[in-house]
């Protein structure tokens, strides 16, 4: 049961078996066992970049094609979903449907730029998708009476996911019984479906072909599978999900603007967290998404802190400030790809044999 | 020679296939595209005056992302690097060329021409000097482990690139920066009814000055010689003797130097600083580099001045499409030529 659910891939390493469980109770308990607005923010930030980082190492680490338009799809399904709900009565339709055609969007616009940018070597195709994506962002910060512009823009979600709203009279486990609960198991539920929809894709035939696509295209193409068409699958693919997760992030915050979906800064932190988690492991889209998100809340300001506390010392109180945490990720970024290239995942799986 | 052995010879003579008009026309066709560039935005532009202005602009602009360029696409071609960090050259040599000018205030405040001139020289020699020696360290450190492995390159350049932009922030401020160019470069100069601005027309003398003597260097000394051999087949020049690593690595020194030139360049253009403007102008950079091709000079020249025009003629006839024009001239030419408009590198 448990095998079929993850789809035959095992973590096939004890540590890593304990880190995803710890993952999955902690965040599938988060409203319970973290009470606080910031800390089940936290949660809902993480499940929703597990499966777009999870996406995102279908093309990284599967298929070994370098993209940086990923946020671009991601910020098809949240935009998606905002323009529907704006321009639409508030309710459940209008999310549905802009999930859809945001899904849609995502597909069509990866179908074109795998089209006739996978033709080209795998270098071009990172600036292509470079220059695209920039290119979005500056179209959707102009369009601002359709988008918002730079502004973004807020949403009416449906009632039933507001704090306003409550399902049950009283607490459940000292927890309110709202409307913001059942948007968290909303998140996190969907989050989990994708997930191990995601574990189902790259362990199956399909999966194996992209990983023999990635060790060596040229063979794959003389055993008979036409690459192309793999890759161009596979890139549609890991935008779907990716709009998906846009739109459950957009749920979540019930606000979308460049900065939360399309900016370069949300593309480093991608990328981040897949090379850092374990490229070519979906598990490791769920470490590398956790510690970031979980780092880049709380390491800034144990940083700041640190800087005040040493407020005497020369030097150091500069690097720690907690403007400085970027300063930091590159250096851990530049020295993982070097020490670390197969990730977390990666080394503990090794470590086990 | 005596008859009889010429009468040997066979009676016709040997005959060539005159190459037809397309395929002339198909050689042609990147050196093509500028002037037509230019004469269809003299169409729909119609007025003569902010036509030369406009031309005038986008050429400053293609020259200095030409020069930005020229360095990535030599690297390109040569080492098989695709280097993400040269946006992080850029910004670096416009920050360090602009402290220069605002430490020579009197310099550059002075209405004298000798001293302005100075003071820019001195600003962009510092920008080369400091991104020329981070371009050493940056190959040695960050590069040359992963000569070879493409996806690793492209990760750890970016990294690179985000350690140099926070150092930036870091050493300067996250807040953006004003200045003025020195005094004599401000203003313009009238010509047939134009107003042409100084900067851009020494923008364009700068830049062409930087083609041409890249191409004199590639193509008439021995590094050049060295240099083409090595974009042609590295292993062979190895072999005859010659060391192709110091030539690559002062390729990679010359090209950082070159974009810490760019750099200087268009933050004076700009007259504003900020540590992301060497990402935002690597876009247009990769653009370039696509479109003309691997490795190739002429072809970064080519496409950097369609880039340039294009970008200003669409921002004049219609403001909100200016980027969204250079993806579509990319689209255009990838569609035609996968390899670029002319490429040295064969696909590896």
């Amino acid at each position: 049961m448990l095998t079929a659910l993850l789809s035959g891939d095992r973590p096939r390493s004890r540590v890593l078996s304990l880190l995803l469980l710890a993952i999955l109770v902690g965040l599938a308990l988060a409203p319970f066992l973290f009470p606080g607005v910031r800390s089940v923010e936290t949660a809902a930030r993480i499940c929703v970049f597990i499966v777009l980082v999870a996406s995102y190492d279908l093309l990284l680490g599967y298929t070994g094609i370098v993209s940086f338009a990923h946020t671009m799809f991601f910020g098809c399904g949240a935009y998606g979903v905002a323009i529907a709900v704006e321009n639409m009565e508030r309710g459940w339709t209008p999310v549905l449907l802009g999930t859809v055609a945001g899904a849609l969007l995502a597909a069509a616009l990866a179908f074109a730029i795998a089209l006739f940018s996978l033709r080209v070597r795998a270098i071009f195709f990172a600036m292509i998708t470079l220059a695209v994506a920039s290119a979005v962002a500056v179209l959707v910060s102009q369009m601002s009476g359709l988008t918002g512009g730079e502004d973004g823009m807020t949403l009416r979600i449906p009632r039933a996911l507001t704090p306003a709203f409550r399902f049950a009279e009283g607490d459940i486990l000292g927890v309110r019984a709202d409307g913001r609960l059942l948007n968290y198991y909303l998140v996190f539920l969907a989050s989990l479906l994708l997930f191990l929809l995601l574990l189902r894709v790259v362990n199956s035939p399909f999966g194996r072909v992209l990983q023999a696509i990635r060790e060596n295209d040229f063979r794959a193409e003389a055993i008979g599978y036409r690459v192309v068409l793999y890759r161009i699958v596979a890139t549609c693919l890991s935008a779907v999900v990716a709009s998906l997760a846009g739109s459950l992030y957009a749920l979540w915050l019930r606000y979308v603007g460049p900065d939360t979906s399309l900016s370069f800064e949300i593309m480093l932190d991608v990328l981040f967290m897949t090379v850092i988690g374990g490229m070519g492991t979906i598990y490791g889209a769920a470490i590398g998404a956790t510690l970031f998100v979980l780092a880049q809340n709380y390491l800034q300001t144990l940083m700041g802190t640190a800087a005040g506390a040493l407020a005497g010392v020369p030097l150091l109180p500069v690097l720690l400030d907690p403007n400085r945490w970027l300063l930091w990720l590159g250096v851990l970024f530049v020295l993982s790809v070097y020490f670390f290239p197969s990730g977390i995942v990666g080394r503990l799986r090794a470590g086990r044999g | 020679m005596s008859d009889a052995a010429r009468d040997d010879a066979p009676e016709h003579r040997p005959t060539f296939d005159a190459p037809t008009w397309g395929e002339r026309v198909g050689r042609a066709a990147p050196y093509l595209l500028v002037p037509v560039l230019v004469a269809v935005g003299f169409l729909l532009i119609g007025n003569p005056s902010s036509w030369l202005t406009l031309t005038v602009s986008g050429l400053a602009m293609g020259m200095m992302i030409f020069i930005m360029a020229s360095g990535l696409t030599l690297v390109f071609g040569l080492m098989d690097v695709i280097n993400f960090g040269h946006g992080a050259f850029i910004s670096v040599g416009a920050f360090v060329g602009v402290s220069v000018i605002l430490a020579l205030g009197t310099w550059a405040g002075a209405p004298s021409l000798a001293l302005n001139l100075a003071a820019v020289m001195l600003a962009v020699a510092a920008a080369a000097l400091v991104t020329g020696a981070l371009g050493w360290a940056f190959e040695r450190v960050i590069v040359r482990p992963v000569y070879g492995a493409h996806l690793k390159q492209i990760l750890i350049t970016v990294g690179g690139l985000i350690v140099i932009e926070q150092v930036i922030v870091m050493l300067w401020g996250p807040d953006e920066i004003f200045f003025a160019r020195p005094e004599t470069l401000k203003g313009a100069v009238t010509f047939a009814g134009a107003a042409l601005e100084k900067y851009r027309l020494l923008a364009v003398a700068v830049g062409l000055a930087v083609f041409l003597a890249m191409r004199l260097v590639l193509r008439r000394t021995k590094i050049g010689l060295i240099v083409r051999a090595g974009v042609e087949n590295g292993p062979m020049v190895e072999a005859m003797g010659y060391r192709l690593r110091r030539v690559l690595v002062g390729v990679f020194v010359a090209g950082s130097a070159l974009a810490g030139l760019g750099g200087v360049m268009w933050a004076l253009y700009q007259e504003v600083l900020t540590a992301g403007m060497g990402e935002e102008m690597m876009v247009l950079v990769f653009i370039v580099v696509i479109i003309g091709g691997l490795g190739s000079v002429e072809g970064a020249f080519i496409g950097a001045l369609l880039v340039g025009l294009l970008q200003n003629y669409v921002a004049f006839l219609e403001p909100k499409a200016a980027l969204i024009g250079n993806i579509g001239l990319m689209t255009a030419v990838l569609m035609w030529r996968p390899q670029g408009m002319m490429p040295v590198v064969k696909a590896k």
